[in-house]
């Protein structure tokens, strides 16, 4: 089985400070990792092919340092990475990403399916997986929290809705979305990690792959970010620690209640 | 044709509702009518009840095909009558589903798509603009899309839902549309509580703290004292499964008058979801837990002994004020 993994290699948002004059995030300099979501992608194509057989493939679009990403990919099982990469890929949309994962997946040898995670770390917009597969013109099934059977042809699996869990069977190739809970990422023991610097990983341009330049970038890109700010947190912060239980319940129920908010 | 008109479809009845509040306002600003797509088999009384909520005009769409949502027919449906029609604006509720939907149906028309909105309007330069939460939850983004149509992915429970009046017309439209390519094999629906919590005015919330399935019923008893209900962290839910849902960023939004975490470190993914709480209360042994940021009351206390003696001296307040 061919699998394809997309993963971003996006900021790590529990490590990101704001400026506090501005509100604006701090981009430069900011820790970087593979987003949650996606690892996990990334690994359940490695447990397909260890269960049966194939190769695992995975795609990023990202600046260079996004390749300390594609190797621990490639620690963890994976046997080749590309790394797309280009100006014209920078702050760029969803439509513009997923044009791009898509030309890049023409280049590969074919695929029987692609795992991207349901939405990643910083931007959560859940819609490149969607929109890939929409490219592609093959079937998807998002948010799947439990691989089921892989049959000849098609595959089952298990997902997460609000009002349900849905198991159903869809025809290979295709594109599924995982969630946080499908698995637990491996970490790569030193050996793997070694190993790993001697696997492929590929860039390319957007020349490489073909794409002309108006539809890339910010000309390309058809929705534009004008402004991202924190808002302004204002939290009393009154913490009642070192003293018993039954006293720090007391003066919490007392605050609750000049604060108006015991009773109907 | 209906060029430029503003457009609302959700999967969800009454995210529906909301969508048709959002879109009159926009529809309004530009001068233009307001739309309801319904899509289904056997959905005439949907589109009857709708049409009586304020759009000028739904779109009826029933096939046999789409007896049950299926992401690829209804966006290949969808696709068809944009293109036919050339809507300026496109809104589709955030349900896990109409994100699914609108990311397949944004590719296939080459459009741009903001997802998990929280507020739409027009700019002055008539392009549409919209709010949403950035980086898990920390900061607010303003985007602005370029394209038509303008899809639109609006999270539920941010408007309120479209009063009755007037009465749209019913437009129905013949299409072809391809078989749905899931084949469904089981449905396990999940249990519907009676109190919704995003609806709760009191969230009494649980996270990794809590040790045992049963210890959730000490929480059970306070929330009930308080009037409210009980949620829960993700892990709770996604990975324990004791729960059906979960608050935060990739569960439900809250908006409480009194929040109160128990055992919750605070996860900056689950502070988004319940950032606009009135007041925060937490309640965690470890006092360098996260949600003590967040908080505007806090215990740092071991909660098998803290919510015991809260339920005691909440008990002896209401006796003081029976």
């Amino acid at each position: 089985m061919r699998v394809i993994a997309c993963a971003k290699y996006a900021v790590d948002v529990s490590e990101l400070r704001f400026d506090p004059s501005t509100g604006e995030p701090i981009l430069a300099g900011a820790k970087m990792k593979l987003s949650d979501v996606d690892k996990r992608a990334i690994e359940e194509a490695i447990r397909l092919k260890e269960k049966h057989g194939g190769h695992v493939t995975v795609l990023t679009v990202g600046p260079e340092s996004a390749k300390m990403g594609l190797r621990e990919a490639l620690a963890m099982g994976a046997d080749e990475a590309y790394l797309l990469v280009d100006p014209l890929f920078e702050g760029v949309d969803t439509l513009v990403t997923s044009l791009v994962l898509k030309k890049a997946i023409e280049k590969l040898e074919g695929f029987d399916l692609i795992i991207c995670g349901e939405a990643t770390s910083d931007g959560y917009s859940s819609l490149v997986g969607p929109r890939l597969a929409g490219l592609l013109g093959i079937p998807q099934v998002a948010y799947v929290k439990r691989i089921v059977e892989v049959k000849d042809g098609s595959i089952v699996v298990e997902r997460d809705l609000e009002d349900g869990y849905e198991v159903v069977e869809v025809k290979l190739p295709a594109l599924l979305t995982v969630t946080r809970e499908i698995n637990e990422p491996r970490i790569p023991p030193l050996p793997a990690i070694m190993r790993a610097s001697k696997k492929p990983m590929k860039m390319l341009s957007a020349s490489e792959l073909g794409i002309p330049s108006e539809l890339l970038g910010q000309d390309g890109s058809a929705v534009q970010i004008l402004e991202a700010k924190a808002p302004e947190i204002k939290r009393k912060g009154v913490i009642f620690e070192e003293m018993p239980a039954d006293e720090a319940a007391r003066k919490l129920v007392e605050a609750l209640i000049r604060e108006g908010v015991l009773g109907g | 044709m209906a060029e430029n008109e503003v457009w609302v479809y959700s999967e969800n009845k009454n995210v529906c509702l909301e969508l048709l509040t959002a879109g009159k306002e926009l529809s309004e600003k530009l001068n233009v009518p307001l739309a309801s797509l319904v899509l289904g088999h056997g959905v005439k009384d949907v589109a009857e009840e709708l049409s009586e909520h304020g759009p000028n005009k739904i779109y009826l769409i029933d096939h046999a095909s789409l007896e049950r949502f299926d992401s690829m027919s209804y966006a290949a449906a969808i696709e068809t009558i944009v293109k036919q029609e050339k809507p300026k604006i496109l809104l589709i509720g955030a349900t896990k589903r109409g994100k699914e939907l609108a990311g397949r149906l944004a590719a296939r028309l080459n459009a741009g798509c903001m997802s998990e909105c929280t507020e739409v309007d027009i700019g002055d330069d008539g392009s549409v603009i919209a709010k949403r939460a950035a980086y898990a939850g920390m900061a607010v983004a303003t985007e602005k899309c370029k394209s038509t149509p303008a899809i639109v992915l609006l999270k539920p429970g941010r408007y309120e839902k479209a009063p009755s009046g007037g009465k749209g017309e019913i437009v129905e439209l013949s299409l072809e549309i391809p078989e749905p390519s899931l084949k469904l094999i089981e449905f396990k629906p999940k249990e519907i509580k009676a109190v919704r919590v995003e609806e709760a005015e009191v969230v009494v919330l649980g996270g990794r703290g809590i040790k045992k399935r049963e210890d959730f019923q000490m929480l059970e008893q306070l929330a009930e004292m308080l009037g409210g209900c009980v949620g829960c962290t993700r892990p709770i839910a996604a990975d324990l499964g004791w729960y059906t849902e979960w608050v935060g960023l990739s569960g439900v939004a809250i908006k409480p008058k009194l929040y109160i975490g128990v055992g919750v470190s605070g996860a900056i993914q689950h502070v988004a979801g319940i950032k606009d709480s009135k007041v925060i209360v937490a309640i965690n042994k470890d006092p360098e837990a996260p949600i003590f940021k967040s908080a505007d009351y806090g215990i740092v206390g071991d909660l098998y002994e803290v919510i015991p003696e809260l339920i005691k001296a909440l008990k002896e307040v209401s006796k003081k004020e029976g």
